[in-house]
């Protein structure tokens, strides 16, 4: 467990002429809790994609506890033990919240090849399942197919689904956005519950949010790490502060 | 539903005569063909366009280990099912890179392929006019001119075996990766599924599936020629399974029944049967868009 859970070293990709993520380095301890702040567009999503292998990195190193994975395909990266959540909710619509999970908790597990038995022949999948289930607080529609839930419950499956198999790296892609202040709430209270054992890389646009989470921060601008530090030395920062006070002061 | 849907197939042939009985052993090979194919289009979400392929193949190679080489029913059967399901290990290798569109556009390239072959490899396959005088299935088997009824309850065990395999294969873990490439592939992939094997798997079992109708069909036939290969019946077996209803395997035997029924019926009375067809698929769409199999169920139920 020396290994830290993520070491990206000069990290760039590159949309055509548009330097999304400009040479990016940055380490992540394992159990620690990292919070990625930075305007719009800043690359955030972009550095999520690189990390986890949705796109390849045009040029620089991803390293996944202590393994180099620049050119691993997502499934191996999640093999790893990296999960990860979506900007925009990626769930299976058609699938009930508990096939949902039954699928997240099989997909690194041996038996996901078993083609002769029944899922339901495996009762500790199932309770797997079912602990997230109530874990997250969606017994109620434990039944329902996911395209029918509420933002808010969809929001939360789509951690839940990322827990599923037991990562110690999560990356978080704004998982409060679009969360009624309620709901919010208790995700909030679901990520602080989250085992330390897992190292978590949250993106979020709420700079409280962020420093109420994590122990150190980076600030992304324009594909670059505009600073990383405490809470104390990012928000001491000057160009934090124009960059997020010339933002909050536009309308 | 579905117990009626049994009834009716086991019991048929002792009420009906010999040309239902023949209709009805057509229903039933084709049902197992369409139900392979909706482990791919139902359940993975592949839409393969060249299906027929492998149910064409095998056919073939019925025809050509049992009339060239006078080979026995066992070996026959054996290589008929091994050729198809080798060659949907080969074109698994190509077509479980792509999706959509493309998945479709390079399995129907496939399909043209071996239709094309069929067509021009006059020394094996007798070209245009095919290849006849198979032996049927149990005449081959040395059981003598047992009627048609026996073949068709043949068939039907047939049938029967592949239903309880594939449904248990949907049932289980790997079927539910199946459907969860289906309903979002990438983020399969982010929890750690290979989802190109899962894909490979999933064709490779269809043809093998398939080359099983394909075997059948050539002793019920008794001959075979390119038109099993062709677009016409790739497209038949797409609208059997969409019509019926996907992700059901038991839609796609409705699917069988209803265009193999009203494709003999209707062309008795019209040339046009193709164009009722095509009304009555546009008409289930719009009345059934997730096959008339699924009508009875509870709206808003989950897909399978
Ligand atoms: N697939 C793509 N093709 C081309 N350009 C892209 C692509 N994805 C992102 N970009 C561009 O890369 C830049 C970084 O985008 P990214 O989504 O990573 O930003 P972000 O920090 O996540 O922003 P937000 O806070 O809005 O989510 C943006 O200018 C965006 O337009
Ligand atoms: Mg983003």
């Amino acid at each position: 467990m020396s290994a830290p859970a993520l070491v990206l070293e000069q990290v760039s990709h590159h949309f055509g002429g548009l330097r999304a993520v400009d040479g990016v380095s940055l380490t992540i301890g394992a159990g620690e809790r990292h919070a990625l702040i930075g305007p719009n567009g800043a690359g955030k999503t972009t550095l999520f994609n690189l990390i986890s292998g949705e796109i390849a990195a045009t040029s620089g190193r991803v390293v996944l506890f202590g393994t180099d994975a620049t050119r691993l395909a997502p499934h191996r990266r999640a093999a790893l033990g990296i999960a990860r959540t979506f900007q925009i909710t990626r769930l299976f619509p058609g699938l009930t919240v508990m096939e949902n999970l039954l699928l997240a908790c099989e997909a690194l597990d041996r038996r996901r090849l078993v083609m002769h038995r029944p899922v339901a022949a495996y009762p500790d999948l199932h309770r797997r399942a079912a602990e997230l289930i109530e874990r997250f607080a969606l017994t109620a529609i434990a039944r329902e197919p996911a395209r029918h839930l509420s933002y808010g419950d969809q929001r939360k499956l789509d951690v839940a689904l990322s827990l599923a198999g037991r990562p110690r790296l999560l990356l978080l892609d704004e998982p409060m956005a679009g969360l009624s202040a309620g709901e919010s709430r208790a995700m909030h209270a679901l990520l602080d519950a989250l085992d330390p054992a897992i190292a978590v890389l949250l993106i979020e646009h709420d700079m409280d949010v962020a420093f109420a989470f994590a122990r150190r921060i980076t600030v992304l601008h324009q594909g670059r790490v505009l600073t990383e530090g405490s809470r104390d030395e990012v928000s001491a920062n000057r160009s934090v502060q124009q960059i997020y006070l010339g933002m909050g002061a536009e309308p | 539903m579905a117990s009626v849907l049994a009834l009716l197939l086991v019991a048929g042939p002792l009420v009906l005569g010999s040309y239902w009985v023949g209709l009805l052993t057509q229903v039933v090979i084709l049902a197992i063909l369409a139900m392979s194919l909706d482990v791919l289009l139902g359940y993975t979400g592949l839409p393969s366009l060249g299906h027929a392929a492998f149910f064409g193949v095998a056919a073939y190679a019925v025809a050509v280990l049992s009339t060239t080489y006078h080979a026995g029913v066992w070996t026959c059967v054996a290589a008929a099912v091994l050729i198809g399901t080798g060659l949907a290990a080969a074109f698994g290798l190509i077509v479980s890179h792509v999706r959509d569109v493309y998945f479709l556009m390079i399995t129907l390239a496939l399909g043209m392929i071996l239709w094309g072959l069929s067509f021009r490899w006059i020394p094996v396959t007798g070209g245009d006019n095919g290849i006849s005088g198979i032996p049927t299935l149990l005449g081959h088997a040395g059981l003598g001119a047992a009627g048609p009824a026996a073949f068709y309850y043949v068939a039907l065990l047939v049938l029967a075996a592949c239903g309880a395999l594939l449904a248990r294969l949907v049932r289980s873990p790997f079927g539910l990766t199946l459907r969860g490439i289906r309903e979002n592939e990438s983020r399969m992939k982010s929890l750690g599924v290979n989802t190109w094997l899962h894909c490979y798997l999933s064709y490779v079992i269809a043809g093998a599936c398939a080359s099983v109708a394909g075997v059948l069909w050539a002793y019920y036939n008794g001959f075979v020629s390119p038109t099993y290969l062709d677009l016409t019946a790739s497209s038949e077996l797409f609208l059997m399974v969409t019509l019926g209803g996907p992700a059901t395997l038991v839609g796609p035997v409705l699917g069988a029944g209803i265009i193999v029924l009203l494709k003999n019926v209707m062309s008795a009375y019209t040339a046009r049967w193709l164009l009722i067809l095509g009304i009555v698929y546009i008409a289930a769409i719009f009345a059934a868009p997730q096959g008339i199999w699924n009508l009875g169920r509870r709206s808003g139920r989950a897909r399978a």
